[in-house]
This record gives C-alpha cells, sequence and structure tokens, in this order.
C-alpha cells in the first residue's frame, strides 16, 4: 500500500482539505480495505456514499488502534445502475456499511451474503421496500417453529423486531429487523444549520448518550470552525462522559437482576444509579445531561459545590456499589444464569468487527480513550478494562469493573480540575466552518465508540453528515450471542448488551 | 444471608415520600417564568434563539409543547426569562402548555377530564407504553417512575406487557412513519374506555424532529389527548403528578 493511497487524519485534529482525499479506482479500494483490516488492530469506523454533482462518492475511514492514526480513503462512480464488488465475504465487519450504502442508493454489491435493508429510511433508494416485507431467513422444516417478537416489547423500551429460528427450545437463528426508530437525523443535520439546534438534535440521537452524542457533535464542529477550548472544559467533558458511563452501568446491572429475577440487586441498583444521575441534574438541570455540552463552552461550568457534591457521592455509592456487586457476582443463583450464556467468540466479535464494551468483554482492548484519545483523555491515560470469556457474565462484569474505573477517574479527573485556574468559556454559536473540508470526531461512549464525521461545501455549510453509533456493529453481536442458546435466555442477552435502537435506526 | 442483610440495612428507605412536594435540583429546569416588563423587542430577540420556534413573540409567550428545556431564552435574559424548578407542568389541555408573561403555574382543566376516566381508573391504572421513535430517555423516566424512589405503583399505577390489559398508552417520541402502524394497532388492542398521554416534547409537537419527514403523526389527529407532559425528557415527579391530577388523586 503505497502512502498516496490514503490519508492520515487524527481523532480531534484539525480538518484535512477535502480534495486531498485520494480517489483511487474501485479494485485499488478494495484492496487497501482489506489489506488494512488483514491486522485485528484494525477496523473500519465509516464507509459511507453521498451524492455530489451527480456522481457517488464513497468514503472510508479505517482506524488504526497502534498508531493511533485514521487512514481516510475513497472512490467515486456514476450514480445509476452501480454494481461494486463486495467486500463483505472477505472482510465481514463491512457488510452493515455496504447494506447502508445499498439501502441508500441502491449501489449493488455482488456477493454480498446478506444484502437486505437496514433501518428503512425514508430516503430509502427502493421505495418499494417496506417495513411489512422485511426479508427475514426462512428454513424450510417440519420440525423448526418461529418465534417473533416486538416492535413493541413486553417493558418500557424501544421498538426493534426479532425473529428467532427454534429447535424445541433452542435458538439456531435470529435476525434483527430494526428501523421503527427513523428519524431522519442525518438529513436534519444538515437541514438545520443553526449551531444550538444541531446540538439539541446530537443530544437526542440517543438519549441515554446524550454527552457522548453531543461530545461527538462539538468536537467535530470545533474541530472544522477552528475552535480551542481550555483544559478546564476539556476536564468537565470527561467528567459527564464518566459520570454518564457510570450511571448506565449501575442501571445496567439493576437491569440484569431483574432479568434473573434477583430483587435485592434491582432495587439497590436502581437506587445507586438515581444518586449518579442526580449529581449529574444538580450540576446542568437535567438528569441525563442535555444542556451541559456546547461548543466552545458551556452554560454549566462545574463549580466547587457540585464537585463537593460528586465527590461525597462517589465515595458513599462507590463502596455500596463494590459490595453489592461482589455479593452478585458470588451468588450461585445469579451465576448459573450468567455464566457461559449467550458466548461471542474473540474471533466472532473481531470479524464482524464490534466497537466499546461489547469488544473489550472479549479480550479486544478497543477503547477510544486510550486508542484515539480525545478531550483530556490526551493527557490522562485510560487503560481499557478487559474481559475474556465473551458471555453474559463477562458483560455484567465489565459493567461492573468499568463502573469502579469511572469512579476513580472521576476522583483523579476533579482533583486535576482542582489544580487550574483556566477562565470560564461560554458555548460559541456563531461558528464558521471551514469550506471543503473533512473531518472526524470519535468518543468512546459507554456502549463503545461513537463517530461523527462530516463534509462541507466552499462556503462552508455542511452537505454531509454522518453518525455511527456502537450499536451499527454491536447488533450483530446479539444475534451470534443467541446461537444455540435457550429461547428463555434472549432477555438477559439482550439485556447484556443493551444496544440502542434509536441510535442505529438515526 | 449476613451479606445481604447489610445491604439491605445501607439501602434503607429509598422512596419519596410525597410525590407532590418534592424539592429539586435548583438548576432542574422546570416551568419557565416571563417577567410581566418583558418588552417586545427582548421576546422577539429570544424567539429567534429558541431551536424549536417555542417562543410565541405576539403571545409574550413560550409554548411548553414544543420547548426542548435547553433555556438559552434564559441565558440570554436572564433578568425576564427564568426556568423554575416546579416540576408540575403536565396538563389535559394543550394550550394550558402555553405559558404567557406573569404566569405562575401550568393550569390544569378538571371539568374537562371525562368522567369515566375518574370513575374507573382512580385507584387501579394500567398503562401500555409505546416508544415511536423516542430517544430512550423518556423512556428510562418512565420506568424510574416506577422504581424504588418514585414507586408510582403505591398509587396503583403501572406499566403492563400488553395492551389488552391496558387502560390506555404513553407515547413518547416524535411518532415516525415506521413507527405509526404498530402504535395504530397497538391502541386499536386496549379495550375502551381508553386514554392517551403524550409524555416529551417529541411526543406533543415533534419537538426537534418536528420538520422531519421521516415522521407520521396522523395519529395524534384521530383522537383527543388526555394528557400532555412535557420535558427533554420528562421528569418523572411531572409524569407521576400529571397522572394522580387526571386520575383526580
Amino acid at each position: 500500500m503505497s502512502k498516496e493511497s490514503y490519508i492520515i487524519l487524527k481523532n480531534n485534529s484539525l480538518p484535512v482539505d477535502f480534495t486531498e482525499i485520494p480517489v483511487l479506482e474501485y479494485a485499488l479500494f478494495s484492496d487497501l480495505v482489506k489489506l488494512l483490516l488483514k491486522e485485528d488492530f484494525r477496523h473500519c469506523v465509516a464507509y459511507y456514499a453521498f451524492e455530489e454533482d451527480q456522481k457517488l462518492k464513497f468514503l472510508c475511514c479505517i482506524a488504526d488502534d497502534q498508531s493511533h492514526e485514521l487512514f481516510v480513503f475513497s472512490h467515486e462512480a456514476g450514480k445509476n445502475g452501480l454494481s461494486l464488488k463486495s467486500l463483505t465475504p472477505e472482510c465481514p465487519q463491512m457488510q452493515n456499511f455496504e447494506r447502508e450504502i445499498h439501502e441508500n442508493f441502491g449501489v449493488q454489491f455482488e456477493g454480498h451474503p446478506w444484502l437486505k435493508p437496514v433501518r428503512y429510511a425514508y430516503h430509502r433508494a427502493d421505495q418499494s421496500k417496506v417495513m411489512d416485507n422485511y426479508p427475514f431467513f426462512e428454513i424450510e422444516s417440519a420440525e423448526l417453529h418461529e418465534v417473533g417478537v416486538g416492535p413493541i416489547h413486553a417493558g418500557v423500551i424501544e421498538p426493534g423486531h426479532f425473529r428467532f429460528i427454534c429447535n424445541g427450545e433452542n435458538v439456531l437463528h435470529l435476525e434483527i429487523h430494526l428501523g421503527y426508530q427513523h428519524r431522519g437525523i442525518e438529513n436534519l443535520f444538515l437541514e438545520k444549520e443553526n449551531p444550538l439546534q444541531r446540538c439539541i438534535l446530537a443530544e437526542s440521537i440517543a438519549g441515554d448518550t446524550a454527552v457522548g452524542h453531543a461530545l461527538a457533535h462539538v468536537q467535530l464542529m470545533e474541530s472544522l470552525a477552528g475552535i480551542t477550548i481550555n483544559k478546564r472544559l476539556q476536564i468537565e467533558r470527561c467528567i459527564a462522559l464518566e459520570l454518564e458511563r457510570l450511571a448506565v452501568h449501575i442501571g445496567d446491572t439493576a437491569a440484569l437482576c431483574t432479568d434473573v429475577a434477583y430483587q435485592l440487586g434491582q432495587v439497590v441498583c436502581e437506587a445507586l444509579r438515581t444518586t449518579i444521575i442526580n449529581s449529574t441534574q444538580l450540576w446542568c438541570g437535567n438528569r441525563f445531561g442535555k444542556g451541559l455540552i456546547r461548543p466552545g463552552g458551556t452554560n454549566y461550568p462545574l463549580n466547587e459545590t457540585v464537585t463537593d457534591h460528586i465527590e461525597k457521592v462517589l465515595e458513599d455509592t462507590g463502596k455500596r456499589f463494590i459490595k453489592l456487586t461482589d455479593l452478585i457476582y458470588s451468588l450461585p443463583s445469579v451465576l448459573s444464569r450468567f455464566d457461559g450464556i449467550g458466548i461471542v467468540t474473540k474471533e466472532q466479535s473481531q470479524t464482524i468487527g464490534t466497537v466499546g464494551m461489547a469488544a473489550r468483554t472479549t479480550g479486544i482492548p478497543r477503547d477510544v480513550r486510550s486508542s484515539h484519545p480525545f478531550q483530556y483523555y490526551q493527557s490522562y491515560k485510560v487503560e481499557p478494562v478487559l474481559t475474556h470469556s465473551g458471555d453474559v457474565l463477562a458483560r455484567g462484569m465489565q459493567r461492573n469493573l468499568e463502573a469502579r474505573q469511572s469512579i476513580h477517574i472521576i476522583k483523579e479527573l476533579i482533583s486535576e480540575w482542582q489544580k487550574l485556574s483556566d477562565e470560564l468559556q461560554l458555548p460559541d454559536y456563531h461558528y464558521q466552518l471551514k469550506p471543503n473540508s473533512f473531518a472526524v470526531s470519535m468518543v468512546e461512549g459507554w456502549r463503545g465508540e461513537i463517530c461523527h464525521s462530516a463534509i462541507t461545501d466552499e462556503r462552508g455549510r455542511v452537505i454531509h453528515y454522518k453518525v455511527k453509533d456502537p450499536s451499527f456493529h454491536n447488533w450483530m453481536a446479539l444475534a451470534l450471542a443467541v446461537r444455540n442458546q435457550e429461547i428463555s435466555d434472549f432477555p438477559v442477552c439482550n439485556k447484556s448488551f443493551n444496544l440502542s435502537y434509536c441510535g442505529f435506526d438515526l | 444471608m449476613l451479606r445481604t442483610l447489610k445491604i439491605m440495612r445501607s439501602h434503607g428507605k429509598q422512596y419519596v415520600p410525597d410525590l407532590k412536594n418534592v424539592e429539586l435540583a435548583p438548576l432542574f429546569r422546570g416551568r419557565p417564568e416571563i417577567s410581566e416588563d418583558i418588552t417586545v423587542e427582548e421576546i422577539n430577540d429570544v424567539s429567534k434563539i429558541c431551536p424549536t420556534d417555542a417562543i410565541i413573540a405576539d403571545e409574550f409567550a413560550i409554548d411548553l409543547g414544543k420547548c426542548v428545556f435547553c433555556k438559552e431564552c434564559a441565558f440570554a435574559l436572564p433578568d425576564k426569562v427564568r426556568f423554575t424548578n416546579d416540576y408540575k407542568i403536565a396538563t389535559n389541555n394543550r394550550s394550558n402548555l402555553i405559558i404567557r408573561k406573569g404566569a405562575k403555574s401550568v393550569d390544569f382543566d378538571e371539568n374537562e377530564v371525562r368522567k369515566e376516566i375518574r370513575k374507573l381508573f382512580k385507584n387501579a391504572l394500567k398503562l401500555r407504553q409505546v416508544s415511536a421513535g423516542g430517544d430512550n430517555s423518556n423512556e428510562m423516566e418512565l420506568n424510574a417512575a416506577g422504581n424504588v424512589n418514585f414507586d408510582m405503583g403505591r398509587y396503583g399505577i403501572e406499566f403492563v406487557a400488553s395492551p389488552r390489559h391496558a387502560d390506555g398508552i404513553v407515547i413518547t417520541g416524535p411518532i415516525t412513519e415506521n413507527m405509526a402502524e404498530a402504535l395504530q394497532i397497538c391502541f386499536d388492542a386496549v379495550p375502551s374506555p381508553k386514554i392517551i398521554i403524550l409524555v416529551g416534547t417529541d411526543a406533543i409537537s415533534g419537538g426537534i424532529f418536528k420538520d422531519s419527514k421521516a415522521l407520521n403523526r396522523s395519529f395524534l389527529d384521530k383522537y383527543p389527548v388526555d394528557l400532555f407532559v412535557p420535558g427533554n425528557p420528562a421528569h418523572p415527579l411531572s409524569f407521576v403528578n400529571g397522572v394522580l391530577k387526571l386520575i383526580g388523586k
């Protein structure tokens, strides 16, 4: 692979001139993807198409976790009747990216084994494809039966449809059909030129990750607008992100306990989660941190009253959480429902390109905080927490350990913050974006890698905006996890991943 | 066993004793107040800032059904607009969500509540939740309304798994085209008489998504709504207090 084939970017770095991104012949392009993805420490962060001048431009961004770099390259083609040789047979992690391009633009990917709709976006190329005629995989056999679940589920959660093919109680195959939550977010980012509106939109991509997505968005805008922020604000953003992670991990521990009918674990974790989100509320008036992350500054600078409160809560909640989880993960009645259930192997995980927590539960050290550090993580090193068994137990333990790590990180960040005397930075809603530019922004949300990227035109307007929630990679892991499991274990498997429907559907 | 007892002891009593009188964090963004002496120029200026066109300049008012509670209007004009920590902002009449200058509460029209609601649901109200493009924050707050802290189960209010067991539906999200049919099927499966509650600004007006081509809000043209609970997301206390008012408790 020659150096001219791609350009190198860093997360959260200055944008590049869009015209500098090499445009390769498709054959070269696909060779490069295959070559780069041969190494386990690389994965595809984004691959998408957009229309420009009657042509389709395809942009690919591959992350290298060792060199902390992002390789960006592209190819282009005429719009109509386009057919390309699929990368999926050799690089299965490309499957959803190719499906998305196929759905949005009608591009055929020859040899793609699973070229099905992704989310039924309203701007999809083929409007004859509708939610009701999703082409589910079928097996003809008198001994097998199908079970359909959703879109509306028994609990108070988001909609999605799960179709199981079962042999008795055993699941042979699960197909996950999403799209119910599609709100047209990516196009709204283009239609709404007001920076504040964009912020509100970013916070609403996935409300359980309001801080994560808002941070990915403002980081991207700051990069494109050349806005620099001081250390103080960087630390405050990291604290907000860790509070979000901590709250969700504790809440998910409650949910895991609910699904195996361990009520004490459930109610205590619910109460502990409340203490964390109420701290966020004390800080910014919203339990999910909405309103806290803004471009160039914040309306809610951290202050001593809030840090004192957070420190006190972490002390108390931390102790109680440790005692409780030590108990949870020693109870035979809980362990028998977690241990060895819903296994995703490291090999599978690598193949489908999982990110974040799901990757780390299979021993893959994929954590944007350390591999492509952003904000204050550039100075503050985070060692990825790893578990290895890839089962429900690993995913539970992962939350347990990461919650403890987040408590530790927040405490350290607060003491760093106390040393600073940087001035307050207020939000900047009048930024001008650099024309003809491309930038990428990645954030390690509690689920994993969030990636936002944008392209501007000659007047500095956003002409393409791409959002990728970690769930885009990780839903496939859930489908693999439940194979050869009892169908009654599906709820606990699903809960152990807790993937986003709206983050995926956009 | 001893460890379990210790944990139970340190857990203590977590429920909020009186859900109707809680002092939320001072910065909590609840019911806004617009000062009587706000000028035409001032209200015009802040209406331009509002990301969701929630400020009605001609009427000197904020429409809570459109407001995403970002508080930018109050940051721009701190002497004239403020967000109080009053969480009692749910109402049964859409027009009551329009908060005019000088207003100090969100009204609830007692006389407009259908008689059968109070007769049948006062002591037990089972609800089916439908997320139709919700971002999962309202959904999590609705779950929280039933948790150990807010415990709305004490009033006989509960979410149930099947619409056939429900007395009404609670909709979150701006109602996407892709969810429109499922929402209708779910509503049809609820036995009459039944109620409809909209939770969160997205559900009430579409919020930041209101211009999106991916929405289909025609469901709301067909049926009257019994309760509007604004918020981004709606706080569990806003929801519980709104429902209590509706059922007359």
